[in-house]
């Protein structure tokens, strides 16, 4: 059994309102809980806890107000494309979808999802581009683009509060157990898997960090390390070098089968994109 | 759930020794603040009155992003304001930080910003009052992961 | 992101003699002049070197900001609202160029 201070802080956490380390939490605008039971028994977390949980108080203020928060940048930036005639078919992501308070109120939180067209899963990123290419007859953009990242976040945000829930049986199965492989595969010179830091030692320091369940629902993130808004992709990336190794690509097979298995241990978290880490 | 190996333990302290390395002259750093302190009051003496206050965290997770408040205690009417407050870092690169002129339409002399702290340090205020006097404040921040310095 | 965008948030209305803050957010991402390419060449400094608030005209608050303010600056200060009329918050660029927002205070 793993018996840390994290868990004597979350079994306060449980009895006495939202306190973890002694700092209350001031929960953002709209969400009402960053902690969830988990959906079955053979969940491999006892509970699921949002990234949140972990952050310092002034880190957890810049997410709470969103005019302070910087992440809205890229979410007022998304609105503005989201009306934005571009390509030769002369059409905007507005002409067929509307307003985007509607009909994106749930895709946000659904992402991956299977694409019989493709074959294969697709993320909101390529959903974004699979559309702009073609149905808008414009060119894709680049991931990590400030246009890419202005939309995922604002799409990304009309799910906001929703929470996380991804197919994971029919077709997205082996995708899913790909995701799976991948998340408890020791890889890079330190010979270390995303479940040793997440799964096991969450809620203990590694040196400067308090390391946390490295749960997806706040992207795209605004890391305060960045200064800017980044993609979950993006941080898949920086843990695989921490462990000095090679990091698949953006956008790749391998990161999303990871990102379909690192949304369904998340399953039941809100959306909180976008969320403020350090 | 297994017990945390050595093998792992050492991994994991291993895998975050990827701290931002700056070349920091420390010696350097306080001198040049101390100039840009004294430039600021023409040489005058700053009292540590207890009349500013700079709100700053004890424990910054990141140095790229630590959030600053400055408050001057002043009633702020044309006789009796605060003219201008300075930010200076006693331990980046460079000092300089902020300088922020007030008028006595502000009602109050207060000023929110966010800052970069590359190490663990010393942050002053220094507030020039309508009066030509000037009063000062400091707060230490501990910095866990620097910032780009500034 | 291509151009820096201001943003404020300032209350629309306001009671006479209240005392109002006034929050701002440009983007930019402040390049310091201390940071290294991948080749170890410096990359030249490019922030927003200063803040400007008026209201109807006159100078409510100003800020030189040097190179250790974040990515993204915020600023945030206060106004005693004695009569109606227009902000301007002018931000200036290291390359010359500025940005500026207007935004109406109605007193009551
Ligand atoms: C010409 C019409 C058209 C335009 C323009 C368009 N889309 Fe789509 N979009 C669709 C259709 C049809 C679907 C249904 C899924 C599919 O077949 O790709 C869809 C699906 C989506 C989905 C997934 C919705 C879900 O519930 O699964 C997202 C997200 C999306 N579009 C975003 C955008 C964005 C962002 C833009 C602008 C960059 C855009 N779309 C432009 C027609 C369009
Ligand atoms: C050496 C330990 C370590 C390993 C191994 C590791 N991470 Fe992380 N990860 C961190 C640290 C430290 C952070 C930042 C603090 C935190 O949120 O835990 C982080 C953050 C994250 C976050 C962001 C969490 C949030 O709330 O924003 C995600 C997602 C994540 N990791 C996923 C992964 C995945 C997937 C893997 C495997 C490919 C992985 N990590 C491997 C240490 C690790």
């Amino acid at each position: 059994m793993r018996v840390s201070r994290f868990g004597v802080a979350m079994a306060g956490a449980l009895a006495g309102g939202m306190f973890i380390g002694g700092h209350a939490l001031a929960l953002p605008e709209g969400i009402e809980t960053v902690k969830v039971a988990p959906p079955s028994k053979d969940h491999p977390l006892p509970e699921i806890v949002s990234g949140w949980n972990f952050r310092a108080p002034e880190t957890q203020a810049l997410q709470s107000d969103d005019f302070e928060n910087p992440g809205f940048i890229w979410v007022e930036q998304g609105a503005e494309l989201w009306d934005a005639v571009d390509g030769s078919e002369g059409k905007a992501c507005a002409s067929c979808h509307g307003d985007a308070a509607e009909s994106m109120a749930s895709v946000g939180a659904e992402m991956p999802k299977w694409s019989e067209a493709k074959g294969k899963p697709i993320n909101l990123e390529q959903q974004i581009n699979a559309c702009r290419t073609e149905r808008m007859g414009a060119k894709a953009w680049k991931w990590e683009s400030g246009e890419l990242l202005g939309m995922t976040t604002f799409v990304r945000n009309q799910s906001r509060g929703t929470p996380v829930n991804v197919q994971t049986d029919g077709p997205m199965k082996p995708w899913f157990e790909k995701g799976q492989n991948l998340y408890y595969a020791r890889v890079g010179q330190l010979d270390l898997a995303c479940a040793n830091c997440h799964q096991d030692y969450y809620g203990k320091r590694i040196r400067a960090d308090l390391l946390s369940q490295g749960q997806s629902n706040g992207f795209p993130t605004y890391r305060l390390k960045w200064q800017k808004i980044g993609s979950l992709h993006r941080r898949f990336k920086g843990c695989m070098k921490q462990v000095r190794a090679k990091p698949y690509k953006v956008g790749s097979d391998e990161f999303l089968a990871l990102e379909l298995y690192v949304n369904w241990r998340g399953e039941g978290l809100p959306v909180e994109a976008p969320a403020v880490r350090q | 759930m297994k017990d945390m190996t050595r093998r792992d333990a050492l991994s994991l302290a291993a895998g975050m020794a990827v701290v931002a390395a700056f070349p920091m002259p420390t010696m350097a750093a306080a001198d040049n603040a101390m100039a840009e302190i004294e430039q600021f009051t023409g040489g005058a003496e700053a009292a540590q009155s207890g009349r500013v206050t700079l709100e700053m965290p004890e424990i910054a997770e990141n140095g790229n992003t630590v959030p600053l408040k400055v408050s001057v205690d002043s009633p702020m009417t044309s006789d009796d304001h605060v003219k201008r407050v300075i930010i200076v870092s006693m331990g980046n690169p460079r000092p300089g930080v902020a300088t922020f002129r007030f008028s006595p339409m502000n009602g109050v002399a207060e000023a929110s910003t966010r800052m970069r702290l590359a190490k663990t340090q010393d942050v002053v205020a220094v507030a020039e009052l309508s009066d030509g006097s000037f009063h000062m404040t400091k707060t230490t921040v501990k910095v866990t992961i620097g910032g780009c310095g500034g | 992101m291509a151009k820096s965008k201001p943003r404020v948030k300032v209350p629309k209305k306001a009671g006479k003699g209240e005392v109002i803050t006034i929050k701002t957010l440009i983007s930019h991402k402040m390049e310091s002049g201390l940071r290294k390419d991948k080749k170890g060449e410096l990359i030249p400094r490019q922030i927003i070197n200063r803040f400007t608030a008026k209201f109807n005209g006159a100078t409510v608050f100003e800020a030189e900001i040097q190179p250790a303010i974040s990515a993204n600056p915020y600023l945030q200060f206060n106004m005693r609202a004695e009569d109606s009329g227009e902000f301007e918050f002018i931000w200036v660029d290291d390359d010359g160029s500025t940005y500026t927002k207007k935004q109406a205070l109605s007193v009551s």
